[in-house]
C-alpha cells in the first residue's frame, strides 16, 4: 500500500507540476537567475507567493509561477529534488509535518528546531512577523459577560461550548492542549469542518457555542468585533509565514530580496490581503501583491 | 499491506465497541438521523405522490421538480442551511430530506400510474369512493414499486449521512470526517467498510419486502398454476 500511495501521489505531483510550468523554460534546473515559485492550494499562500514573484522579478529576476499545488505531500518533494524553488510555508505547520514528534510551540523554540528537523534539500529563511494561526475567539458580549482576555479565564466557565475542526479534539492545540496547559476541562465540543469558515462563524454569532476555532488572520474576526483570547501559554503553537527553499538553487541575491520582503510582513496585512481576497473587491492575488509591495517601497 | 492490517485492528479493538464513540452508538444514531429523515420527506413526499399519481396531474412538473432536487450537492446544501438557521441536527435533516423526496415520490407516483386503469374504472363501477379506490386497490398494486422507491431513498441517505458530521453531528460521518482531519487512514477505511456493511444489510432486508409486496400485488405472477386457472 506504502509504495502506491508513493506513486500516487509522486504522479499527482508531476501532474501537477507540468500543467503549471511554461514550457518555454523547463528544463532549466540549475535556477540560475530563474527562479521557480510554488504556492499551496489557498488564497493567501497564493498572494504571499505573488508577493515573493514580483519583489524577485522587481530586482530583475525571471520568475516562473506554479500557483495552487494541492498538499504539503506533493510541494515539499518537489522543492526537495529541485522542481521548485521557493513556497511559503507557517513555521509550526512545517515543523509538526517534518517532525510528528515535536513538542515546540513558541515561535523561537519552532525557529530554533525547523532547520534540523528539515530534510537534506530543504531550507527556511527568516520568519516574517505575520502569523496565521488556530485562534480561539469569543464575541465581544461573551467577552465582556465572562472578563475574558486569556484562554486561562475560560476554566472558570462550567459547560464551555466550543467549535472548531474536528481534529480540535485531538491534537496538542485543541481539548487535550485546554486541559493540559490551561487546565480547562468538560468542553462541549462541536466539530464543524470549515476551518473557522461561515459555518463556525454563525454557530458562534448566534449563541450556538460560546467559543470558535478560527484562523488568526480571517477577515471575519475583525468584521464581527470578535475578541480573540490571548495565549499566555503558547498552547497553540507559533504559525510564522517563512518561505523555504530549496537548497543550493536559490542565489544569494535571491535570499536577500525574500528577506527584505519578510521583515515587512505583518499579521495586520495578511488579515488586509485576505479582506481584499475574499471580500466585495474580490481583487487577484497580483493586484493585491503590487499594492503591498509599492505601500512598502519594496518595488 | 499495513493500511488493511490497520483498518482491521481498528475495526476489531475492543475500544471501538463502546462508549459515546463507539461504533455500536455511531450505528444507532447513524439509522436514528436516516428514519428521521425518511419520515420528514415522506410527509412531503406521500401526499404529493398520491395526488400526482392517482389524479394524473402535475406530473410533468414533479418529474422536472424532482429531478432538479437529485442534482442539488448535498454539502452546498447542508452549508447554505447552517447558514440560514444554525449548525447541529436540524440542517443536516433537512438537506437529507431534500435528496430522500425524489426517489420516494418517483416511486409513489410511478407505482399510482402504472395501475391499469381498468382495474380503477372496475373498482370506481363497484361504488367505491376515491379514497377506497386509493387505499384499497391503487396502494397495494402499487406496493413493489412505492418499497422500491423507499429502497433506494433509504439507501441513498445512509450513504449520504456521512457528509452530516461536516457541521458537528454525529453518526458513521464521524469515522470519515474526523479521521481525514488527523490522518488516521485507518479510520476512514474503517468508517467507510461500517457504512458499506449497513447499507448492504438494508438493501437485503429490502430486497425481501420488496418481493413479499410483489407476491402480494400480483398473486398471479408468482404462482403459475394460478395464473393458468385464471386464464
Amino acid at each position: 500500500m506504502r509504495t502506491t500511495h508513493t506513486v500516487i501521489v509522486a504522479a499527482a505531483a508531476a501532474l501537477a507540476l507540468t500543467a503549471c510550468s511554461d514550457p518555454s523554460s523547463s528544463g532549466d534546473g540549475s535556477g540560475g537567475d530563474t527562479v521557480r515559485i510554488g504556492s499551496a492550494a489557498f488564497p493567501e499562500s497564493e498572494i504571499i507567493a505573488e508577493v515573493y514573484a514580483q519583489a524577485l522579478e522587481a530586482e530583475d529576476f525571471s520568475v516562473e509561477r506554479r500557483m495552487q499545488i494541492g498538499a504539503r505531500e506533493v510541494y515539499l518533494p518537489a522543492l526537495e529534488n529541485g522542481e521548485l524553488d521557493v513556497l511559503p510555508e507557517y513555521t509550526g505547520n512545517l515543523l509538526s509535518y517534518v517532525d510528528t514528534e515535536t513538542t515546540a510551540t513558541s515561535p523561537e523554540d519552532i525557529e530554533t528546531e525547523l532547520p534540523d528537523a528539515l530534510p537534506d534539500g530543504l531550507e527556511v529563511l527568516d520568519p516574517a512577523p505575520a502569523e496565521n494561526k488556530d485562534s480561539l475567539n469569543v464575541t465581544q458580549e461573551f467577552a465582556s459577560e465572562n472578563d475574558l482576555e486569556s484562554i486561562a479565564d475560560l476554566a472558570d466557565i462550567d459547560g464551555l461550548r466550543l467549535a472548531a475542526n474536528p481534529e480540535f479534539a485531538e491534537r496538542s492545540y485543541g481539548i487535550p492542549g485546554l486541559e493540559r496547559v490551561y487546565g480547562i476541562t468538560g468542553v462541549d465540543f462541536t466539530p464543524i469542518n470549515d476551518g473557522g469558515g461561515p459555518a463556525t462563524l454563525s454557530a458562534l454569532l448566534d449563541g450556538t457555542v460560546d467559543v470558535a476555532d478560527i484562523y488568526s488572520t480571517t477577515p471575519s474576526i475583525v468584521e464581527n468585533d470578535l475578541v480573540t483570547l490571548e495565549d499566555p501559554e503558547n498552547m497553540i503553537a507559533a504559525q510564522n509565514v517563512v518561505p523555504v527553499i530549496s537548497s543550493d538553487t536559490v542565489s544569494d541575491e535571491a535570499i536577500e530580496v525574500l528577506n527584505r520582503v519578510s521583515a515587512e510582513l505583518t499579521t495586520e496585512d495578511l488579515i488586509e490581503m485576505n479582506t481584499r481576497s475574499s471580500g466585495d473587491e474580490k481583487a487577484a492575488p497580483a493586484t493585491i501583491a503590487k499594492d503591498w509591495l509599492e505601500d512598502k517601497g519594496l518595488i | 499491506m499495513s493500511l488493511i492490517n490497520d483498518t482491521v485492528a481498528w475495526l476489531t479493538d475492543s475500544a471501538q465497541w463502546s462508549g459515546g464513540s463507539g461504533i455500536p452508538w455511531r450505528v444507532a444514531q447513524h439509522l436514528g438521523y436516516t428514519t428521521i429523515t425518511v419520515l420528514a420527506a415522506s410527509v412531503v413526499a406521500v401526499p404529493l405522490g398520491l395526488y400526482v399519481g392517482h389524479t394524473g396531474r402535475w406530473k410533468n412538473t414533479a418529474v422536472l421538480v424532482t429531478g432538479a432536487l437529485r442534482a442539488l450537492p448535498t454539502l452546498g446544501l447542508i452549508t447554505l442551511i447552517v447558514l440560514l438557521t444554525s449548525v447541529g441536527l436540524t440542517p443536516a435533516i433537512i438537506a437529507l430530506a431534500v435528496l430522500c423526496i425524489p426517489p420516494l415520490l418517483a416511486g409513489i407516483y410511478s407505482g399510482l400510474e402504472a395501475v391499469d386503469p381498468a382495474t380503477v374504472d372496475a373498482a370506481r363501477a363497484q361504488g367505491m369512493t376515491e379514497t377506497q379506490v386509493i387505499t384499497r386497490v391503487e396502494l397495494p398494486l402499487a406496493l413493489p414499486l412505492i418499497i422500491g422507491g423507499l429502497r433506494s431513498a433509504v439507501l441513498q441517505v445512509i450513504a449520504t449521512a456521512t457528509v452530516a458530521a461536516f457541521i458537528g453531528v454525529g453518526g458513521l460521518g464521524r469515522y470519515i470526517i474526523d479521521g481525514l482531519a488527523v490522518r488516521d487512514t485507518p479510520r476512514v477505511l474503517g468508517g467507510a467498510i461500517i457504512v458499506v456493511v449497513l447499507a448492504l444489510l438494508i438493501d437485503a432486508l429490502f430486497a425481501v419486502g420488496q418481493r413479499l409486496a410483489f407476491r402480494h400485488a400480483s398473486p398471479a405472477d408468482s404462482h403459475p398454476q394460478l395464473k393458468e386457472k385464471t386464464a
